[in-house]
């Protein structure tokens, strides 16, 4: 007899063919941080307890991408276990880790901060400040190496993609697209408004660990003048990690 | 030590092998060869692994040079003409080239990648498993970008073993299969579209993705979805409508809907045809896309019992008559169209 609270039952997944040796497994069509924790939380049942035949898993906000061998087990077989896991109750994460990563706003390292503020009628120090009171959750990591998409954002902050987006855009960038904000690695394009630069590698050859964020990582970011970011960006190359683990 | 020197090269030629898996979670890109059938049959062909690192060679004419002793190669994968100073080498056969001899390749025919592989494989420094080339990410060994005139590649010195050569089955033809999905109820009636045309490959394709020519397939909800995972083959349509299908050096997460996937039995045939050549899809079942799977996965393992002796080998007309072309070839390369940034799938 189960008392006290009990969760409503969960919805089913869709289970859609990704080719004959991927399945996606959607919880949502939006960016919903509900769909996400079952996403992540599917993805730690299937590390801690693996399926015959899975390749490996890419968590997405809404989905998880599961890679197989369909020599070794088929869509159906698979479905069905899959599908049995993600009904199964959502465990609550506590001991997500938490990093504190520092940003330099504005300026050179951020050319999209004033006219950023300008269009949501507010100055660059409201927008650098409201930008680091959030504690964010890196949703996925995407698109190129060490990408990382956090949800979390303040709903002031929320702006559409930019109508032309930027063939290149710097390595390091830290933006807002839409309800998101992102830590990008790797120089690339980009549709997203650019607010700062972090020295933080979450993407760095011949260091330990080469990736710095997992999914379900939580993050918050604490800004820094001209002459630090130069400076830690001078010990980043030297791979050192820069972002601070904090106490749990 | 011998080495195998890039004498000259055209563009969309890096070193590739079985790819870089387990690291898509972070934003990886797979890479790896185009065409796993041609990398496993070149490197049969000198005894190595069938994954091992091989030079993917692309459209255009290529040569090589033996330096500090004699090196044995395999070629397969698209066929081209080849000489060794005038004398006309089979194709989907293995060679020893001897101290200051240049092999000389023409232009890919009949598909865009050819693969030659190494006796003892290609040295390099692994990063998860791999020492496939992705540029864009810095990624690669010995190089981290496509192969220039000048590179070396270490090489172990030739065995002298006889030389071999590959059966392989026929060609499959016939339309790309395709499973629908997992977004084809993005599409309704462009799903019909995209099965009934006829399409042709971009000239601006490269590694990342190749740009399909042909009529604009129309999305029901607009052709903004969150983004989600993407595989080998994903076939996702942008806003204009003219799909990209997603090659090895992906982003691993895209935010087009996605109308459906190449099979993975047909990817390498797909990635092999040439830019402006028609083509058609077919939409087959889950069932018949995995029996597919595990009949390419069988004629893989058969690899090394199709490796014969060459002594009873016909040198073919289409060799010799290739042998002609191949010096000419070498000046064909266009650096120009072939490989241009794709950001389609740019945050």
């Amino acid at each position: 007899m189960c008392i006290g609270t009990m969760a409503a039952p969960l919805s089913p997944p869709r289970l859609l063919p990704s080719g004959d040796a991927a399945i996606t497994v959607e919880f949502a069509r939006n960016i919903d941080d509900a769909a996400n924790r079952r996403v992540l939380a599917l993805d730690r049942r299937l590390a801690s307890g693996p399926i015959e035949g899975i390749a490996e898993t890419v968590p997405t906000y809404r989905s998880l991408l599961v890679h197989y061998d369909p020599t070794r087990i088929d869509f159906d077989a698979l479905s069905g276990k899959l599908l049995e896991l993600s009904l199964a109750p959502d465990p609550i994460i506590e001991n997500a880790r938490h990093w504190r990563i520092p940003v330099a706003y504005g300026g050179e390292h951020g050319i999209d901060l004033e006219d950023f503020a300008k269009t949501l009628r507010m100055t660059p120090d409201d927008i650098v400040a409201q930008h680091i009171a959030s504690e964010y959750k890196v949703a996925m990591i995407g698109f190129s190496p060490g990408w990382s998409y956090l949800s979390g954002l303040h709903h002031s902050l929320q702006m559409p993609r930019r109508q032309d987006p930027r063939l290149l855009t710097p390595a390091g960038t830290i933006s807002i697209g839409g309800v998101q904000t992102g830590i990008q690695c790797l120089a690339g394009p980009s549709g997203w408004h650019l607010l700062g630069r972090t020295p933080v590698r979450t993407y760095q050859l011949h260091r330990d660990p080469i990736f710095l964020l997992e999914p379900g990582d939580r993050v918050t970011f604490y800004a820094v003048d001209a002459k630090t970011f130069a400076e830690q960006d001078r010990a980043a190359e030297h791979g050192e990690l820069i972002a601070e683990m904090m106490a749990a | 030590m011998s080495k195998l020197v890039v004498s000259s090269i055209g563009p969309a030629s890096s070193v590739q092998d079985g790819g870089r898996f387990g690291a898509q979670r972070y934003g990886m890109p797979p890479s790896g060869a185009m065409d796993r059938l041609g990398l496993a049959a070149a490197n049969c062909l000198v005894g190595n692994a069938v994954f091992a690192p091989c030079v993917e060679i692309g459209p255009f004419g290529a040569s090589f040079t033996a330096r500090d002793g004699a090196v044995r190669v395999g070629l397969a994968g698209a066929p081209r003409g080849a000489d060794i100073g005038g004398r006309a080498i089979a194709w989907n056969a293995s060679v020893t080239l001897a101290e200051g001899e240049t092999l000389k390749l023409g232009m890919a025919r009949g598909g865009s990648f050819s693969y030659l592989a190494i006796e003892g494989g290609i040295r390099g420094e692994a990063v998860f498993g791999s020492l496939s080339v992705n540029a864009r990410a810095g990624l690669g060994s010995p190089y981290a970008r496509p192969l220039q005139s000048g590179d070396e590649l270490q090489a172990a010195p030739a065995s002298g073993v006889p030389e071999r050569r590959i059966d392989l089955p026929a060609e499959a033809s016939g339309p790309i299969r395709v499973v629908l999905g997992p977004q084809d109820d993005e599409f309704g009636d462009g799903v019909k579209w995209f099965l009934d045309s006829e399409w042709k490959i971009s000239a601006t394709s490269d590694r990342m993705g190749y740009r399909l020519e042909g009529p604009a397939v129309t999305h029901l909800h607009g052709h903004n979805i969150v983004s989600d995972g993407t595989v080998n083959g994903s076939i996702q349509v942008p806003g204009n409508g003219q799909p990209i299908v997603l090659m090895p050096d992906r982003g691993t997460s895209g935010g087009y809907p996605k109308i459906a996937t190449v099979i993975s039995a047909d990817f390498g045939r797909f990635a092999q045809i040439p830019a402006g050549t028609g083509f058609r899809f077919r939409a087959v079942g889950m069932k018949e896309a995995q029996a597919e799977a595990k009949k390419f996965a069988e004629l893989l393992r058969s690899l090394p019992d199709r490796v014969k002796g060459i002594e009873n080998f016909d040198l073919n007309i289409e060799a010799l008559h290739g042998a002609n072309v191949a010096g000419a070839a070498v000046n064909a390369v266009d650096a120009g169209t072939w490989q241009s940034p794709s950001p389609a799938d740019a945050p």
